[in-house]
């Protein structure tokens, strides 16, 4: 076992219970904040197989500014400190989430398993590879996904304004 | 690396995170007093009271540390570590002499950005945590003030990058020339009024209000944990004004740049400290209209035309 191993070891490690954290706690902002905990932990993990220019985006994209987008619509909503109980939901609405979510990670960890090879190696990725790659092979799903990001951000102002009123009011 | 030169580096990196936020503290006292006709600190320490914030520190130690007891306690508690870390990560990646530098990453132009943003969630947590109505409206003020401002201030580290050729702040440094001075001019205004409202200082300083929120995020604080949250604003622009000087004023390059290149890094970072200071006390603060006004009218615009200008010129010279 290489300290490698041990480091990423340890972030995914972190990175899994801060997410099961998020999802149990009964406190929005918490679970924003585990949430943070969990993509740091991801970072990390990315960091140690020497992606560190993902990682990075990562953290300053979700962390920075996903997150705090997050929190802003939650303390701009209702985010009482202590548990929220309004929200509460019955038991087997629990169990189901916890069955819906223990069944993907199964799929994922069948799926996933059979890939996984033997020590965690360090590869080095120039930033000028994953431009290519991204600016290159990907740049079609990209540009795509980016014009599907910017029809929702339309469509989201459109619905939030409504029909607009043909009389003015004096 | 050995373990001796680690321990060595991050010791350099702590002394420095511990002095150079007091040095920008003490200036802003003396330069914004007798910017006002006043004298400012005098006599903690006999000359010109230079150890006035060592005796501010020394008071709020002592200070009684309150929790509310409203508050959620533990996200209260660690709200100014999350504040005041990141900034000495970022610290350790600046870049102050040709190889002298705390860890030299391949993208740390990226570093020092993703760890600002991580340090901004401190305020947010702060503001919640504190179950105070003041300093729930700041902490929406800073969160709407920070996911405006991270997008100019990313763009325009970007086109700095970009006419580099690197992500590493050495890099962008070696490859500066006088030129960028005109070349990169709009990514620099814009950068600088994106730093400072990233900090939320004045003229940005909506989330803090005194006049209207008390003390916005940090009212119910007390103490060192208050004290924290001063340290890292100073942290702040320490990193930001030398980030500013490695980006747009060349860093370390000047005369005998091999011997004495980090006093040059240092300067031009000072001088950076003192505009900051300087528009504390020339501007009014904006309102919060105005402040998202400029944010995506003026900066956004001005930031991508940078970047057009800088793609052509990469273009045009290689």
């Amino acid at each position: 076992m290489t300290s490698l191993d041990l480091a990423f070891a340890a972030c995914g490690l972190l990175a899994v219970v801060a997410g099961l954290l998020a999802v149990t706690t009964r406190q929005v902002v918490h679970a924003a904040l585990w949430l943070v905990v969990a993509l740091l932990g991801v970072a990390g993990c990315l960091l140690v197989l020497g992606h560190e220019l993902v990682a990075l985006v990562l953290v300053l994209v979700y962390v920075g500014a996903v997150v705090v987008l997050v929190l802003f619509a939650l303390m701009l909503t209702r985010a009482p400190i202590g548990p929220d109980l309004v929200h509460a939901v019955p038991v087997w609405r629990r169990v189901a989430a916890g069955l819906a979510g223990a069944a993907t990670t199964a799929l994922l960890l069948a799926a996933l398993l059979p890939l996984a090879g033997g020590a965690v190696e360090r590869r080095d990725i120039a930033n000028q590879a994953i431009a290519t790659e991204l600016f290159g092979t990907w740049v079609w799903p990209f540009e795509a996904l980016s014009v599907l990001l910017l029809a929702a951000l339309i469509a989201a102002l459109a619905v939030s304004r409504g029909p607009s009123k043909e009389v003015a009011s004096p | 690396m050995s373990v001796l030169e680690v321990v060595v580096r991050s010791v350099a990196v702590l002394a420095a995170f511990l002095v150079f936020p007091l040095l920008v503290g003490q200036t802003e006292h003396k330069v914004m007093a007798h910017m006002q006709g006043r004298l400012g600190p005098m006599y903690a320490g006999g000359f010109h009271g230079w150890a006035q914030l060592v005796a501010d520190g020394v008071k709020f130690a002592q200070k009684e540390d309150i929790t509310p007891r409203a508050a959620d306690r533990t996200i209260f508690r660690i709200a100014p570590f999350v504040a005041l870390v990141p900034y000495l990560l970022a610290m350790a990646a600046l870049p102050l002499q040709r190889g002298v530098v705390a860890v030299d990453v391949p993208a740390s132009a990226l570093l020092v950005l993703a760890a600002t943003s991580v340090g901004a969630l401190g305020t947010l947590m702060a503001g919640w945590a504190s179950a105070n109505k003041y300093a729930l409206l700041g902490a929406l003020r800073s969160a709407a003030q920070l996911v405006s401002y991270e997008l100019p201030l990313v763009l325009a580290v970007a086109s700095a990058c970009l006419a580099a050729g690197t992500l590493r702040l050495s890099g962008v440094v070696e490859a500066w020339s006088p030129w960028w001075l005109l070349w990169q001019l709009p990514g620099a205004i814009v950068f600088l009024v994106a730093a400072l409202a990233e900090l939320q200082r004045p003229p940005f300083d909506m989330p803090i209000a005194d006049a209207e929120l008390v003390m916005g995020p940090w009212t119910e604080y007390t103490g060192l944990r208050f004290a924290f949250f001063l340290l890292a604003e100073y942290a702040g622009i320490v990193v930001f004004s030398l980030l500013f000087a490695v980006l747009y004023l060349g860093g370390w390059r000047g005369p005998l740049d091999d011997h004495i290149g980090w006093v040059w890094t240092l300067l031009k970072g000072f001088v950076i400290a003192i505009l900051v200071i300087w528009f504390r006390v020339a501007w009014p603060r904006m309102r919060e209209d105005q402040l998202q006004r400029m944010a995506w009218l003026f900066l956004l615009p001005l930031a991508l035309i940078q970047l057009g200008l800088t793609g052509i010129g990469v273009v045009m010279t290689r």
